[in-house]
């Protein structure tokens, strides 16, 4: 059985991975041997966010799950990013999340559910097929990438945990070690940073748990180890470097609507109809380009997300 | 040389070469693709922090020039409040065309319902004035008394810049608050300068008189 699974990796995910590894450790040690390097770098000559991309990547064929707009590049991804544990600029997570320990990593399992437990990382993926899933991200500042992400529907895991009756949502959970992410010296937000999901939200076959991007590992910076991608939400409904997923009969209070309750609601669906207070939804920028876009509904996933809200008042449930 | 003629050919375009590096900088990062994956978000960044700075420095002139008794600072005043106004033109302008690019339905109700906006290009209306009445012929036209009332605007310029700063950031209030901390000493010290000689006149005139 096990063995059987195992197989389910596909080979051009192993020889990228080992290679994306050495250069890791190639940089690493470089770091630490020659002192020039470390000025160097704090120069922007060598940004720490400049991983290497998969060379063998093939991106996935057009279909509902993935769409066919053109990719973000891989350095965009990975060097302008809203990870406030690593800072507040975007440039922060990519220059301070280069030494973030990833391995080991435990994940634990609470709530109502039947299995409750605390998995390493690797057995509590192990199980699953990893999929590359190209989906739109939009962040609730205006702007918007295309990524290709590499992960597996959160239904999965949620199915093998095997919630009780009792719970109606699911509760992420992010690492909180202030020694290593030192945006969590300041209390800009309520740490650690906590996201929730309604059950049949992280049901949906689109929901995902993602440990990787553009065929590689994921990024520190993008939230590695574990992190997971609502693409109907804004970006911020997405929860990094995960600890803890918890099964929950009552709403969660999530980080930003704790923190601003009137700007950032539960549910956080991109919506153009619905401003933020202090700015319009209406358009976004798609990083790359010159000229604004129209902000779709559910980021262009009505089609497959809308019936989860029928009936609801989208601007009471912003 | 003398010293205003040191001041004149030396001093002040040395300032002026200075004063554009950040823009030069930010030209150079943008031709070179050195920015971020959203330049247009860092061209409104830089020159909108840029106008604070200039602002903030042009106020601190005055104090400076109490405190230390160099008068001659007062002859680069003019200079950097001409680059405070360059710099909130250029970030007006990134806003209008290369962020909405003309969408003026959308810029009318962004000034209209964002108060960060309203507040923002309301500062900047205000600098306008302020910025045509910089010649010396002019000022000399208007009399002192006049162009000092009307240049006092700055006061609610800058307040409304911090403002215009703190209300657009999400969560991380640290730099505008920095900013308006900043405010805060150089326009108390403007108040502790202009109340000192009227807090003087009473205490010495409060003693010796009758009832």
């Amino acid at each position: 059985m096990l063995l059987k699974r195992q197989e389910d990796i596909r080979s051009s995910e192993i020889t990228p991975e080992s290679l994306y590894k050495n250069r890791r450790r190639f940089l690493k040690t470089a770091g630490i041997a020659a002192a020039g390097f470390a000025s160097v770098s704090a120069f922007g000559l060598i940004g720490a966010g400049e991983l290497p991309q998969n060379p063998q990547w093939k991106r996935p064929p057009a279909g509902p799950l993935n769409t066919d707009e053109d990719l973000t590049p891989f350095k965009d991804v990975t060097t302008y990013n809203n990870f406030y544990e690593f800072g507040t600029d975007k440039d922060d997570p990519s220059k301070n999340a280069g030494n973030f320990r990833v391995k080991p990593w435990k994940v634990a399992i609470e709530g109502e559910v039947r299995k409750p437990a605390s998995y390493n990382l690797e057995d509590l993926v192990k199980p699953y097929k990893l999929e590359d899933r190209v989906y739109r991200h939009r962040c609730v500042e205006g702007w918007s990438m295309v990524i290709p992400w590499l992960g597996f529907p959160i239904a999965d895991l949620i199915k093998k945990v095997q919630p009780t009756s009792k719970a109606k949502f699911v509760e992420f959970t992010t690492l909180h070690d202030p020694v290593q992410m030192p945006g969590q010296k300041r209390p800009v937000l309520d740490w650690p940073y906590v996201e929730a999901l309604r059950m049949d939200e992280a049901m949906h076959p689109l929901a995902i748990l993602v440990t990787g991007l553009y065929g590689s590992e994921l990024p520190n910076q993008n939230g590695a180890p574990l992190r997971t991608v609502i693409p109907w939400k804004y970006g911020f409904k997405g929860c990094k470097s995960i600890v803890k997923i918890r099964f929950v009969e009552k709403e969660p209070k999530t980080t930003w609507n704790i923190s601003a309750p009137y700007e950032y609601g539960f549910y956080s669906n991109v919506n153009p109809d619905v401003d933020h207070p202090r700015w319009s939804q209406k358009f976004e920028r798609r990083i790359g380009e010159f000229r604004k876009r129209r902000t779709l509904m559910f980021n262009g996933y009505g089609d497959q997300v809308a019936s989860l809200y029928s009936g609801m008042d989208l601007k009471k449930y912003f | 040389m003398t010293q205003t003629e040191w001041i004149r050919r030396i001093w002040k375009p040395l300032a002026f070469v200075l004063a554009l590096l950040p823009f030069l900088l930010l030209a150079y990062q943008w031709y070179t693709d050195q920015l971020s994956a959203n330049p247009i978000d860092d061209i409104t960044d830089t020159t909108g922090t840029w106008t604070l700075r200039f602002l903030m420095i042009t106020l601190a002139i005055t104090p400076l020039r109490k405190i230390t008794g160099w008068n001659w600072l007062l002859k680069f005043r003019r200079m950097v409040g001409l680059f405070a106004f360059s710099s909130v033109f250029l970030h007006f302008i990134t806003y209008v065309y290369l962020d909405q690019f003309f969408l003026w339905e959308e810029i009318v109700a962004d000034v209209q319902k964002r108060p960060f906006i309203t507040v923002g290009f309301t500062s900047f209306l205000l600098m306008v004035p302020l910025a045509l009445t910089s010649n010396d012929r002019i000022t000399k036209w208007m009399g002192g008394k006049r162009w000092q009332r009307l240049h006092r605007l700055i006061y609610f310029i800058a307040l409304g810049g911090v403002i215009h700063y703190l209300w657009l950031v999400k969560a991380d209030t640290q730099r505008p608050l920095t900013y308006g901390a900043i405010l805060l000493i150089l326009l108390g010290s403007r108040a502790w300068f202009a109340l000192r000689p009227r807090l003087k006149i009473r205490s010495e005139s409060a003693g010796p008189q009758p009832e």
